[in-house]
């Protein structure tokens, strides 16, 4: 264990921004903090750097208190959700920052500088000033900025949220490797699933400044820890296994367990063992979604593999789809995984 | 021990502007409270009833209002078509008109109202107007004065107005009258406000224009101060008076204040592009009212340039080489205080080395409250504790010169601290007058510089000075030039403070066209109008090159 927060807790006035949040990090990890947007998130990121007063609670690294030390000592690196650029420092100077405040000498600087570039693929463009620089573009010099001095943690605000969206899908890859090929501890704050899919080792869903679970993707989209952070990950409707014939059930599905459902869950199959009437159409680029009234179930979405749209009011036979579908956390196991 | 330390300096750095403030602004007006409602250490309002119930303050009192009111709602009406053209429209010569435009907010109070005199007086220009001394010209000088403000203020912010939604209103019907009127005027409106306030401020605390200009039948409050005290020494009635002045002034600051911080939060939403565009027909009516405006503008100061160069003996430069001599007269009057007892030249250049004195004080005193309101500190204490400080060096943000200098006047002059014939006394006045414009020319500066970038620097290993330095500083750096060509400027012009206090044998420049304007005869008023010149040139200079620094997105602050 490298980073170790306990109990932090960060007030705002009468609001408890960040409630009593205990979260680990060893090193060499990739956490991403998932949440809607107020639920915290960055307030916690903001806590463990030492720019929000805490209110209770600490913050240790390899079992030293962080308490007493100032920002710039900690030794932590900071992405911003816009980059943050000096303005008035061509590229070269704003990723060489950091490095001359460690007072790294200035041939070392100019290789680590090269290096960094080269790793966030600006290499050569140094001497640019960073008015001229993209969005995109800006933002892969703040990362090289902040990866610079080694950090020995990498705290990382929404740092693809301003760009659109096929530019943030390529910048997750590239991020994807750069983490990992640096080796480097982070913490990654975001409201995107798919980046959280993307980039985490374990991921730890927030809401309302508290910590609801804590887990590897997988474990965290199959198997919720209970309904509201089901909900936060974007399951539904939720039916307990009891209301399904054995058919219907995905295997090792048993009363009395309950299924999250998305909308992905449900698929119209000739063969399945669900029943429903079709109430209406709208495409997607995977395929048709459809509205439909599922037979002891009630209304919900299931995907149509065709581009052909099923007519309004059409008899519709479905299953469930067993890799979309979560089966909420049994009371016991409620805390699987976290910590 | 770094924690420590860093509280420290913050400590040190909170602890000389708040001793300065103390002991130079809140012990002065504590004092002139203190006189005037306290007798014998008890509450005693008699002296305020009688000083207020007197016909002469009821006068005093009134006029000062209607100066004040009838100055900004001109100021404003004539201001918005000035705006407009200036900032939202494009013409060749409009950088020209602009800087013209601003060259009367700069001159010295007392050179404002020498200028006006030189056109109204027996034998100026606008004799035949018969004005002199009256309200008409006192309003008139005031319009001269503040019309930069109300063009600069609203066009900045006119200048970065979306033109979208009131194209919006055109194509939705509205007639281009209805569509200003429903749309433009709406969202100018913060800055209006905002003008308005700060005129009403300088209209209301005018004291070397009204007092060159009012003559004897017309005074405010601020020139009633000086002649109480100077003239009558009823200490006690000029004390009620500047306790009324003190509420003035507050009453339009904390109107400033919040309509400042509704244009600030209104302004966040503007692009940052330009969108003036070329002037069209429908634009006459704005083009001949500040066409009107700027000639107006450019007749008192024409008229102070060929009244400099008018002698008895024809047109030259005699009244400039009667600079170097201490005027006529002295053998006439003979008495005290009608005669210089230093030449002009000897005047001006006390005035630079007071000016010298006086910024780096006010520099010094308000670079340290900058950086201390600007911060954000993340403990609640703190923040706490920043509130106070914030709300208790915002106070002097705009006093009046002549209650500075009654308070020193009254509590400088004795034991604990005795600096009545110390040569510090009136750089540190002019350093109190100047401290509130350095205030307002970098602390909107400061608190444009996005927190995040701090923050980016101290989590690279930065530590508090080297954030400063690296991040604060470079953005800073132009407008602290701005701010030491305001401060000295301010401090060459002065003369509220200074007319209380300046010795007779250091007199300066402004001190002394005061004294040679109310003496009589042809070669002292040709005597004045040169050296207002001179005055006039020096703040011009001095400003000029301030402003070849001022940074673009200060602009909407003065």
């Amino acid at each position: 264990m490298s980073l170790d927060v306990r109990e932090l807790t960060v007030t705002f006035g009468s609001t408890r921004a960040v409630d009593d949040v205990s979260v680990s990090i060893r090193s060499g990890e990739v956490v991403v903090l998932l949440g809607p947007s107020g639920c915290g998130k960055s307030t916690l990121l903001r806590a463990i750097a030492g720019l929000e007063h805490m209110d209770g609670g600490t913050v240790s690294w390899a079992g030293a208190d962080l308490g007493g030390v100032p920002v710039h000592r900690r030794g932590f690196g900071l992405l911003f959700q816009d980059g943050q650029l000096f303005p008035h420092r061509d590229v070269a100077g704003n990723v060489e920052f950091g490095l001359r405040m460690a007072g790294a000498p200035r041939a070392d600087r100019r290789a680590r500088v090269d290096e960094l570039l080269e790793l966030v693929g600006l290499g050569g463009r140094g001497a640019r000033p960073v008015a001229s620089l993209s969005g995109g573009e800006q933002q892969r010099v703040a990362l090289a900025r902040s990866l610079a001095p080694r950090p020995r943690l990498l705290l990382l605000d929404e740092p693809l949220s301003a760009l659109d969206r096929g530019l943030r899908d390529r910048l997750v890859v590239d991020l994807h490797d750069i983490l990992a090929s640096t080796g480097t501890t982070a913490l990654y704050v975001t409201h995107d699933q798919d980046e959280a899919f993307a980039l985490a080792d374990r991921v730890a869903v927030m809401d309302a400044g508290r910590l609801l679970q804590t887990a590897s993707p997988q474990q965290l989209w199959r198997r919720p820890r209970d309904e509201q952070v089901a909900r936060l990950l974007g399951y539904r409707w939720f039916v307990a296994a009891d209301a399904l014939s054995a058919a219907a059930r995905p295997s090792g599905v048993q009363p009395p367990d309950v299924l999250g459902l998305g909308a992905g869950s449900l698929v119209a199959d000739p063969d399945g063992p669900l029943r429903g009437r079709v109430t209406g159409h709208r495409l997607t680029r995977s395929g048709t979604n459809v509205s439909v009234i599922v037979d002891g179930l009630g209304c919900m979405q299931a995907r149509a593999g065709s581009l052909q749209p099923l007519p309004v009011g059409a008899a519709v036979r479905l299953r469930l789809e067993p890799d979309e579908v979560a089966v909420l956390g049994h009371p016991g196991d409620a805390h699987a995984g976290t910590g | 021990m770094d924690r420590h330390g860093r509280r420290l300096g913050i400590a040190l750095a909170a602890a000389l502007p708040a001793a300065f403030l103390a002991i130079f602004f809140a012990w002065p007006v504590g004092s002139i409270l203190a006189r005037g409602l306290l007798v014998d250490g008890a509450v005693d309002l008699s002296g305020v009833t009688e000083t207020l119930g007197s016909s002469r303050t009821r006068r005093v009192v009134g006029q000062t209002l209607a100066q004040s009111v009838a100055g900004t709602t001109l100021a404003v009406l004539l201001g918005l078509p000035g705006a407009y053209l200036l900032y939202r429209c494009n013409f060749p010569g409009r950088g020209a008109v602009r800087a013209l435009v601003t060259v009367p907010f700069v001159l010295p109070t007392v050179v404002v109202g020498v200028a006006f005199r030189s056109l109204l007086v027996d034998g100026g220009p606008l004799a035949f107007l018969d004005a002199d001394g009256t309200f008409g010209a006192v309003v008139a000088a005031l319009v001269f004065f503040n019309y930069a403000v109300v063009v600069r203020t609203v066009g900045a912010m006119w200048a970065h107005l979306d033109p979208r939604s009131e194209q919006a209103a055109r194509a939705l019907g509205a007639s281009p009258a209805r569509a200003f009127w429903e749309v433009t005027l709406p969202a100018l409106a913060p800055a209006i406000a905002s003008a308005a306030s700060l005129v009403f401020l300088f209209c209301a605390t005018a004291f070397g224009t009204v007092l060159v200009l009012g003559g004897p039948a017309y005074g405010t409050v601020e020139t009633e101060i000086w002649v109480q005290t100077t003239q009558f020494l009823d200490l006690r009635t000029a004390a009620v008076l500047s306790t009324v002045q003190l509420v003035v002034v507050t009453a339009s600051l904390a109107l400033s204040g919040w309509s400042r911080r509704r244009r600030e939060t209104a302004l966040r939403v503007q692009p940052d592009t330009e969108t003036a565009r070329p002037v069209r027909r429908a634009d006459l009516p704005a083009v001949l009212v500040t066409a009107a405006v700027v000639v107006g503008l450019l007749t008192p100061l024409t008229s102070l340039l060929v009244g400099s160069l008018r002698t008895p003996t024809g047109f030259g430069l005699g009244n400039f080489a009667n600079l170097s001599t201490t005027g006529s007269g002295d053998s006439a009057g003979g008495g005290l205080g009608s005669g210089l007892e230093v030449s002009v030249w000897q005047a001006a250049l006390n005035s630079l080395r007071i000016a010298v004195d006086a910024t780096w004080i006010a520099m010094l005193v308000g670079v340290l409250i900058c950086l201390l309101v600007s911060r954000r500190p993340r403990r609640p204490a703190a923040r706490r504790a920043l509130g106070v400080f914030d709300a208790a060096f915002m106070l002097p943000l705009g006093v009046s010169a002549v209650t500075v200098g009654f308070g020193f006047l009254i509590t400088l002059d004795r034991p604990p601290l005795d600096l009545r014939s110390s040569v510090v006394l009136v750089p540190i006045a002019q350093a109190v007058v100047a401290v509130p414009l350095v205030v307002r020319t970098l602390l909107p500066v400061l608190r444009s510089i996005d927190e995040r970038l701090r923050e980016a620097a101290a989590v690279l290993g930065a530590g508090p000075v080297r954030v400063f330095a690296t991040v604060d500083l470079p953005v800073l750096g132009r407008s602290l030039g701005l701010a030491v060509g305001f401060a000295f400027a301010v401090s060459l012009g002065e003369f509220g403070a200074t007319s209380f206090l300046a010795r007779p044998d250091r007199p300066t420049l402004p001190v002394v066209i005061f004294r040679l304007i109310g003496r009589p005869g042809a070669d002292n008023l040709g005597m004045a109008l040169a050296a207002s010149v001179v005055l006039a040139t020096m703040t011009t200079i001095v400003i000029g090159l301030a402003e070849r620094l001022r940074v673009q997105s200060a602009a909407a602050e003065l």
